[in-house]
């Protein structure tokens, strides 16, 4: 009965889908030849795929329901499996080694090829957790993060280009840049919210790079700068493997430096005025916080990462130009966010692995990447709208004893 | 002595709607005062013109904190009032419903606590010790107002009586000297209601409070007021002692369809 039914539906969106895509997969003018061709074979290929997917989207929705009817026991979500670890100590401890192991003999076990792969997806899990704190805890929608990130490396291209100002002192001035532009973004947008203020960080994040592609004396446009030195160790001169390792082993030093401070910050007095403000920012001004002030620390810390990662990202490649800083970066770190789920430390470093290393490892892929993210996004929104591990945020527990 | 808070000629236009006009109010010291009137009188507007989320077109607001000089406060935000010690609950219930009971609460306490983006990061000695005071205050403030029980529950989850007494808390939180309480009993049963008076008045007894309270059950203001103030279409109409405001003809014919028994 039920079956008859749902393979009627299919038939349906297929026959729909073979329609809708008739115009494009079935006619194609060969303007050399002057001909018509008509593939029918294509209109065949879409009603199979159209009908198969339908299908198996119907069963899906259809268990997923039965599921959210009684929950089932049997199915362990990833969340559960996390809590379930960092809950018990010795589980805990266990995970932490493995992963410290992994970790440590990542760079010695694969190819430079690897590593440098690693590298980049270490710097999104850090720009990732830097527009958590923007995103995730303020709950400000800021679609313009790339800005930041653009601004740390051109900060050290052109101070290094001008001054010869080495890696590690341009890194805290990096970081400094970020947050002024962060306070720079965040002051006129203090009353936005929402849709609105996505589309004005936007427009931001594209000024920024509009600048410096056009602004040749300043940033020597399109054309980008080049030889921008590696991090140095003590004046050491580095092969190219020895020093790709060094920056990974630091890139890990950064991302364990930054789970630290947003883990801190989430948990005092400027997380929880972050939190209250995306509740209710009427209330939350009503108590007594300063909304202008802790908006802008959100901007400010927030960018604080991006620009720290930009300066990284610069001596990495040692080459950058303004095509590294488009839009789709800032979508892609906004995507590391809420699919590793908003707010969630772990969350967002599994998101940014995951979304990173992927399309890197299938690269065959890669050319429908935006396609694979959009409908990931899609999927994850309908199945798991928390994120990939949702925050499960350790709130302040009261307890008798504390007395 | 000088009035607590003192309102002289406040008015409040919405574009060409006068919302308020040329409104006189003043608590004193240890006093509850009532702000009544039918639907749409301005009592809320009123509210949010003296918590400073509107800016008043004309009149002066002026603060006395306790062992403080006279403060004008026209045109301050509204964390600014709140930290001068007037703290407000909403009509329409505003928690924070994603965080926990106690977590409302400290976010109260957030005007009184000083840690900064350094001492989160560093969390020395002095930072651990003021979140561990603020712990154990907003848990104190829990148990005088009866959440206790709900200490660790998402405000969303509390019964609807236990979200307004919550909203009183957080407001407590902040250490005011002036409770704003917009409609405390609305959707409260009986019993909560009766509760609910002996609450404020405990409040205004034992914590040395003031309370302006806007309330429409006129059971609850006869019995809990000092004084009570009458607004219609933005404007007074009347104020006086409940027994004066129950007898008033204007007072009764601003509620003609209304009900208005005491
Ligand atoms: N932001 C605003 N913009 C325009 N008009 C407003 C605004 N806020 C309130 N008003 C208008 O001001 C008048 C007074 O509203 P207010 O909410 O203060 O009434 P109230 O006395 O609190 O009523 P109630 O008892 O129903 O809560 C109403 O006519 C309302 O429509
Ligand atoms: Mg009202």
């Amino acid at each position: 009965m039920i079956l008859s039914e749902e393979i009627k539906k299919s038939l349906l969106a297929a026959v729909w889908f073979m329609f809708l895509t008739f115009p494009i997969m079935v006619i194609r003018v060969n303007t050399v030849q002057n001909i018509v061709e008509w593939r029918w074979k294509n209109m065949l290929l879409v009603g199979i795929a159209g009908f198969f997917g339908s299908f198996l989207g119907r069963s899906f929705f259809r268990q997923k329901e039965k599921g959210e009817k009684k929950a089932d026991p049997n199915t362990i979500s990833v969340a559960a499996l996390v809590q379930k670890i960092t809950g018990n100590q010795r589980l805990s401890r266990l995970a932490l080694a493995v992963i410290a192991g992994f970790v440590i003999s990542f760079p010695f076990a694969f190819s430079l090829y690897q590593i440098n792969i690693m590298i980049s997806a270490l710097i999104y899990v850090m720009l990732g957790l830097g527009l958590n704190i923007v995103v995730g805890l303020a709950g400000l929608l800021d679609l313009g993060y790339v800005a930041f990130y653009a601004v740390g490396a051109y900060a050290y291209a052109l101070l290094n280009h001008h001054f010869g100002i080495g890696f590690w002192t341009a890194l805290p001035i990096g970081a400094v840049i970020g947050a002024f532009f962060g306070i720079l973004l965040g002051y006129p947008v203090l009353r936005l919210r929402g849709d609105y203020l996505a589309i004005v960080t936007m427009g931001f994040g594209e000024i920024i790079r509009l600048i410096l592609e056009n602004w040749n004396a300043f940033s020597r446009g399109p054309s980008g700068i080049a030889h921008i030195p590696r991090p140095a160790l003590f004046g050491w001169e580095m092969s190219l493997e020895m020093s790709t390792k060094y920056i990974y082993f630091l890139m890990i030093g950064m991302v364990l430096f930054t789970i630290f401070v947003v883990n801190r910050l989430q948990h005092s007095r400027i997380g929880r005025a972050w939190i209250a403000l995306r509740e209710d920012e009427i209330a939350c001004q009503a108590m007594g916080i300063d909304k202008a002030k802790t908006k802008l620390t959100a901007f400010a810390l927030g960018a604080t990462w991006a620009g720290m990662g930009g300066v990284i990202f610069a001596a990495k490649t040692t080459f950058i130009n303004p095509a590294s800083f488009t839009i789709w970066e800032s979508v892609i770190i906004l995507c590391i966010v809420v699919l590793g789920g908003m707010g969630s430390i772990v969350g967002v470093v599994s998101g940014a692995l995951v979304l990173i290393l992927l399309p890197e490892y299938l690269r065959a892929f890669s050319e429908y990447r935006m396609l694979v993210f959009g409908v990931i996004l899609v999927v994850m929104m309908i199945f798991r709208p928390g994120g990939i591990i949702p925050d499960v945020r350790r709130t302040y527990q009261f307890r008798k004893e504390e007395h | 002595m000088e009035p607590i808070l003192a309102v002289k000629n406040l008015s409040m236009n919405f574009g060409g709607l006068r919302a308020l006009d040329r409104l006189d109010l003043d608590v004193n010291q240890g006093e509850i005062v009532a702000l009544i009137g039918p639907n749409g009188a301005g009592k809320t507007t009123f509210f949010n013109c003296i918590t400073g989320i509107y800016t008043p077109t004309e009149g002066d607001i002026l603060i006395t904190p306790p062992r403080n000089s006279v403060q004008r406060i026209n045109g301050l935000k509204p964390n600014t009032i709140t930290e001068l010690g007037m703290a407000r609950t909403f009509q329409n219930i505003r928690l924070f419903p994603k965080m926990t009971v106690l977590e409302n609460v400290m976010i109260g306490r957030h005007c009184r606590l000083s840690a900064g983006i350094l001492g989160a990061v560093f969390q020395g000695k002095k930072v651990r010790k003021e979140e561990e005071r603020a712990v154990t205050d907003s848990y104190a403030v829990l148990e005088k107002i009866g959440l206790a029980q709900f200490v660790n529950d998402l405000a969303m989850n509390l019964p609807y009586g236990a979200q307004r007494r919550l909203e009183i808390a957080r407001a407590l939180a902040t250490e005011p000297f002036l409770l704003l309480l917009d409609e405390p009993a609305a959707g409260m049963n009986p019993q909560e209601t009766q509760e609910l008076n002996e609450l404020i008045v405990r409040i205004r007894d034992t914590e040395k409070i003031s309370i302006l309270l806007i309330e429409h059950d006129m059971k609850l203001v006869m019995s809990l007021s000092d004084r009570i103030f009458v607004m219609d279409y933005g404007k007074k109409i009347a104020q006086g002692a409940p027994r004066e405001i129950k007898s008033n003809p204007v007072v009764i014919k601003a509620y003609l369809g209304e009900e208005f028994h005491a």
